[in-house]
């Protein structure tokens, strides 16, 4: 009687065992290969994604579309670079091509990842604390960068700089001081532009665009605009479009254009601006508002008219789709094809999607991301120097 | 065990009182009151040995529990070491000394669950987190762990207010014959730096009151050395790096003082408890950084006060007193990164009696009123000062007949906040929310055989927990109209327990529980509006859990006095997210995924041997593999991991003191793991202990 029962018990044990899983080894991550669509031929060979990861996840991950075999790779840094301990890092911020190489922004890991456009392949680092944005101009790197000069003292507030980075060597050879906490950039009529926007500072957020000199690579003005400024982008016209987020209480969220020759403000547009993308004279905006009546998220997918001004379109979907995204966060459009690319951050937690649409606003195609799909560049001969 | 055999002309009576009784309740019960009081006088006679035997322990469930023997010779630090030998637990371990560790119940997430300290619920309005990595187990006597709620009637309303609730209880001074203190120092060193000196003293003032005082100091550099690696999938070594933990430094410093004491026909303690730290918050590792700056200070100082008397046969006590302040200050220094230096100051009075009646001598009856406020001050810019008052008043009965023993109990909660409006630096006005519910819970256990103690249980329980002051009103993130977020619990299980009085096996101990609990108007952060990470809370989350927890112990007498004793926990667990049924388009979908660092397989395993003065302990933790986000994906996979630690101490006399010396191996086999994604935890590691007893 209690030999069976020592029986059972052991029974019970080895059962119990044989559901457990051993812990093994990491195994470097095989990018996942999705066909979407069919081949498609254009000078344009395919685009990069950069998935932000959220913060502390160590999820910034990069995927990459290829047109020509219509088959959409996920997570290929970790493959093509098996040797790099810890992948790409943490919460990636913006990615960029020059010339030959690919450069990823990626802000939490403090550095600029700079890769091979073709294979993918880590050539080196350069390392910026809490980086933001990058653009090129004449062979340098230009950088954002929310850490100003370090110092011990208790009423510090942290000026941010533009990094200058020699595309040759990876090296930072200057730094210029703007405004707090400073986002994105634009490079246009020898000057850099940067959206300052103060976002540690609440509630006394940056208000001014810093121009810099690229020559002397000192700020020479301040371009008052509005409130907590996150965006710039110049178009062929000498305008820039500068978004602001407002202050997510009483401001809203707004689209301003300012003439750089004219030296002033020639538009503000009741746009709100998460993220957008120039094409051509057509500005394409995404953007998610949070209503403290409703609740809820508002999302408009607008279209401004950058010759006329004006919000041409209030919603580029066609067939309904706005209402399976959650938190649309970034958007590219293809600039041969004019196929519109949006990405759903979802809960930022849970993986992505980034949908593709046509020009008509209707879906051609889905597929599943990495963490906070966010920002995109395009692979071809000379499309990103338009 | 004792179990009450009702005559038939009882049973007769008590049915018929049963219905009337029942309804009339609140009416009947002040004028039995009365009447017990009455009777006083003959309880002058009884002492407290005799009220302890009055009435046999009446919890329907017990409990999973730890305590003297078993826990000393855990490889356990602190109390969030030791609660991980429980099943139906997990804990989330950010690693080190000093890294925060917070249990979670049967998934039901970590805001459900109640922890007692000595009797009193300890309480944080402000995230309603109870890092147990802060309470040590030098002064510990035993951890209980209750699914649902203690089967006790005769608790505070408080006690009725959790989906899971662990009871720590510290070390009640006893004295040998003719003894008149109790002396203990004890050091404890090993790896991570520490340096970990305590002294409990124990002093009989008389007869009926003693004294109890305990300091406690831990240092400890919070280094370690962690190793991550990843192979190709041919076997071969793609990156190998080794790195040593920073910043996860902590002091802390912890004296308590207590005085025990009885009285006719019961007892009563009261207890200042100060605690104070700070650490290092060692962070994340993530690509490029290996280290981080933030700091986190602590200081929680409570007082506390308890009086259980028996003013009858047939009526019994207890009023429960605290006040509690804490303080935490969180800097980050680094100044690349946004400057943040917090400070948060709360405070909580709290209140409590309970009444039990005996209206026969297998049905009893409580009420317990408790009353607390709660208070949370910041120097966040726009923050509403909000402050909290909460009623509780909880009915419940028990009722044993036969084999068959049950209780149920219903709880009233009555909320109230206020907090400032404030716009823009401005204040408004103020804001007042009132939430007032009433909640249930079964608890019923049947023993079927006469002379097998044999039982099979089952409970339901529907409770909730409040949105605390950061859900509500946290700058930014807070959303004032939060609801409470709710758990259902529906369990069903069997206990067997046999005591042999010869051979080698001594006694066996198994019981196996299966559960479904419903979590709804789960309170989690969504995504809000334009910028980068700004997150609002909503009752949005649900999740499904079903779950089986399955103990066993044996006692065996071995041949030259060995003594073994062993212990087996198995915990399996579905527990899916349900929140979005639209979120299933494939196997990354998040509806019906597992939820976020549960395993669905986990369990321990303790061997504890004893032979003269010599004692060895061997245990062993088992986390199966878990996801770090309910989208189930190659890409959020984490490893199972499982770490062996052993112990062993041997004891001696020197004259009329007792010296004792322990040293344990942790993670013996050096796995390098972890619990939360991209926080590392320590590998193999040692401790030596020496204590002094006199």
């Amino acid at each position: 009687m209690r030999r069976t029962r020592y029986i059972h018990i052991m029974i019970a044990v080895l059962a119990l065992a044989t559901m457990v899983s051993c812990r093994e080894d990491d195994v470097i991550f095989i990018p996942e290969e999705v066909p979407v669509s069919i081949p498609e031929y254009t000078s344009i060979d395919g685009f990069y994604l950069l998935n932000e990861g959220n913060m502390g996840s160590n999820k910034c991950t990069l995927d990459y579309y290829d047109y020509s075999t219509g088959v959409y790779t996920r997570n290929i840094y970790g493959n093509a670079n098996p040797s790099v301990p810890k992948e790409l890092g943490d919460v990636g911020n913006d990615i960029d091509i020059y010339g030959s190489r690919l450069y990823a922004v990626v802000n939490c890991s403090n550095k600029v990842e700079v890769m091979d456009v073709a294979t993918t392949r880590r050539i080196g680092q350069i390392d910026i604390p809490n980086c933001r944005y990058i653009k090129f101009h004449d062979g340098y790197a230009y950088v954002t960068s929310y850490a100003g000069p370090v110092e011990i003292n208790p009423d510090y507030e942290q000026l941010g700089y533009v990094a200058k980075v020699d595309t040759a060597t990876l090296e930072v050879v200057d730094r210029c001081i703007v405004g707090f906490q400073p986002d994105e950039l634009d490079i246009a009529d020898g000057k850099i532009f940067v959206a300052n926007s103060g976002g540690y500072m609440v509630p006394n957020y940056e208000n001014t665009v810093s121009v810099i000199d690229i020559a002397t690579f000192r700020e020479v003005e301040r371009i008052e605009v509005a409130i907590n400024l996150h965006r710039v982008i110049c178009d062929s016209r000498g305008q820039l479009w500068i978004s602001s987020r407002g202050d997510y209480y009483e401001e809203e969220s707004k689209l301003y254009c300012y003439d750089i020759r004219k030296r002033r403000m020639v538009a503000e547009l009741d746009v709100p601006v998460s993220s957008m993308h120039l094409d051509g004279d057509s500005l394409y905006i995404v953007s998610v508002g949070w209503s403290y009546i409703t609740m809820q998220n508002e999302v408009t997918y607008a279209i401004v008219d950058t010759r006329s001004r004006e919000k041409v379109c209030d919603n580029f979907i066609t067939d309904g789709t706005d209402k399976e995204i959650k938190i649309p966060y970034g958007i590219a459009v293809n600039p041969i094809t004019k196929d519109i690319y949006v990405t759903d951050a979802r809960n930022y937690v849970n993986p992505g999607y980034l949908y593709c649409f046509g020009s008509d606003g209707v879906q051609k195609w889905k597929v599943r991301t990495g963490d906070i799909p966010a920002h995109f560049i395009f692979v071809g001969n000379n499309i990103n120097e338009q | 065990m004792i179990r009450g055999k009702p005559k038939p002309e009882r049973m007769l009576r008590m049915t018929r009182f049963i219905a009337i009784l029942l309804s009339m309740l609140l009416v009947v019960l002040p004028t039995v009151a009365d009447e017990v009081e009455a009777l006083d006088s003959i309880l002058q006679l009884e002492t407290v040995a005799v009220v302890a035997k009055h009435k046999p322990y009446q919890a329907v469930i017990p409990s999973q529990t730890l305590s003297g023997k078993e826990l000393q010779q855990l490889n356990a630090h602190s109390v969030a070491d030791a609660i991980r030998y429980f099943a139906g637990v997990q804990l989330k371990d950010y690693g080190g000394v000093g890294g925060i560790k917070t249990l979670d119940i049967r998934s039901m997430g970590t805001n459900h669950m109640g922890v007692f300290y000595d009797g009193i619920q300890l309480g944080n309005a402000q995230n309603g987190q109870i890092d147990l990595g802060k309470y040590s187990l030098d002064n510990i006597e035993s951890i209980q762990l209750y699914n649902g709620q203690k089967s006790e009637i005769f608790q505070s309303a408080k006690d009725f207010g959790s989906a899971g609730t662990v009871y720590i209880t510290t070390r009640r001074p006893r004295f040998e014959e003719g003894k008149r203190y109790n002396l203990r120092v004890m050091m404890k060193t090993g790896s991570f730096g520490l340096a970990n000196p305590s002294a409990l003293w124990e002093y009989k003032l008389s007869q009926r009151v003693s004294l109890s005082a305990n300091v406690e100091y831990t240092y400890a550099t919070g280094r370690y050395k962690f190793r991550y690696r990843k192979i190709f999938s041919d076997g071969t070594l793609a990156w190998d790096t080794t790195a040593v933990r920073q910043n996860g430094d902590v002091y802390a410093l912890r004296a308590e003082a207590g005085l025990f004491g009885s009285i006719n026909g019961g007892q009563w303690n009261v207890k200042a408890y100060f605690y104070d730290s700070e650490r290092g918050i060692p962070g994340a590792i993530v690509n490029n950084v290996w280290k981080n700056a933030q700091r986190q200070w602590d200081r929680n100082l409570f007082a506390q006060g308890s009086l259980r008397k028996r003013f009858s046969s047939r009526y019994v006590m207890m009023l429960n007193a605290k006040y509690a302040r804490d303080y935490m200050h969180y800097n980050n220094p680094d100044t690349t990164l946004m400057y943040i230096d917090n400070e948060f100051w709360q405070q909580e009075v709290y209140v409590s009696a309970a009444n039990k009646f005996s209206i026969f001598q297998n049905w009893d009856v409580n009420l317990s009123v408790d009353y607390q406020w709660n208070t949370l001050d910041a120097n966040l810019t726009q923050f509403v000062y909000p402050t909290r008052h909460t009623a509780l008043a909880a009915l419940a009965t028990a009722f044993t007949y036969g084999g068959f023993k049950a209780q149920a109990s219903v709880l009233g909660t009555f909320v109230s906040d206020r907090s400032k409006i404030m716009n823009g630096g401005n204040m408004l006005g103020y804001r007042t929310k009132h939430f007032d519910k009433f909640t249930p819970a079964v608890f019923v256990a049947y023993q079927p055989f006469e002379h097998h103690d044999f039982d099979v249980r089952a409970f339901y329980k529907r409770i909730f927990r409040m949105p605390t002051f950061n859900d509500l009103y946290y700058t930014d993130i807070g959303n004032a109209d939060l609801r409470p977020e709710y758990a259902s619990q529906y369990d069903v299980g069997a206990r067997y327990t046999c005591h042999m009085a010869d051979g080698v096996l001594r006694s066996i101990n198994v019981s196996a529980d299966a559960y479904y609990n419903y979590v709804t108007d789960k309170i989690i952060a969504v995504p809000k509006g334009t910028g980068q990470y700004r997150w609002m809370m909503m009752n949005i989350g649900k999740v499904k859990i079903r779950g089986v927890d399955a103990t066993a112990r044996a006692e065996f007498a071995l041949p030259y006095g060995i003594g073994l004793n062993t212990q087996l926990n198995y915990t399996y667990q579905r527990a899916q997210d349900y929140t979005d049924p639209t979120d299933n388009a494939d196997e990354a979908g998040t509806y019906k995924g597992q939820i976020a660092y549960i395993p669905r397989h986990s369990g321990s395993v303790i061997v504890g041997g004893e032979w003269q003065r010599l004692k060895l302990n061997y245990s062993f933790i088992y986390v199966g593999e878990r996801y770090h986000n309910s989208s189930n994906i190659a890409a959020n996979y984490e490893q199972p991991w499982y770490t062996h630690d052993i112990s062993g101490s041997y004891e001696m006399k020197l004259g009329t003191t007792l010296v004792k010396a322990t040293l344990e191996v942790n993670n013996l086999l050096n796995q390098q793991y972890e619990v939360i994604c991209n926080y590392p935890m320590p590998g193999r590691n040692f401790k030596v202990i020496l204590s002094f007893e006199i």
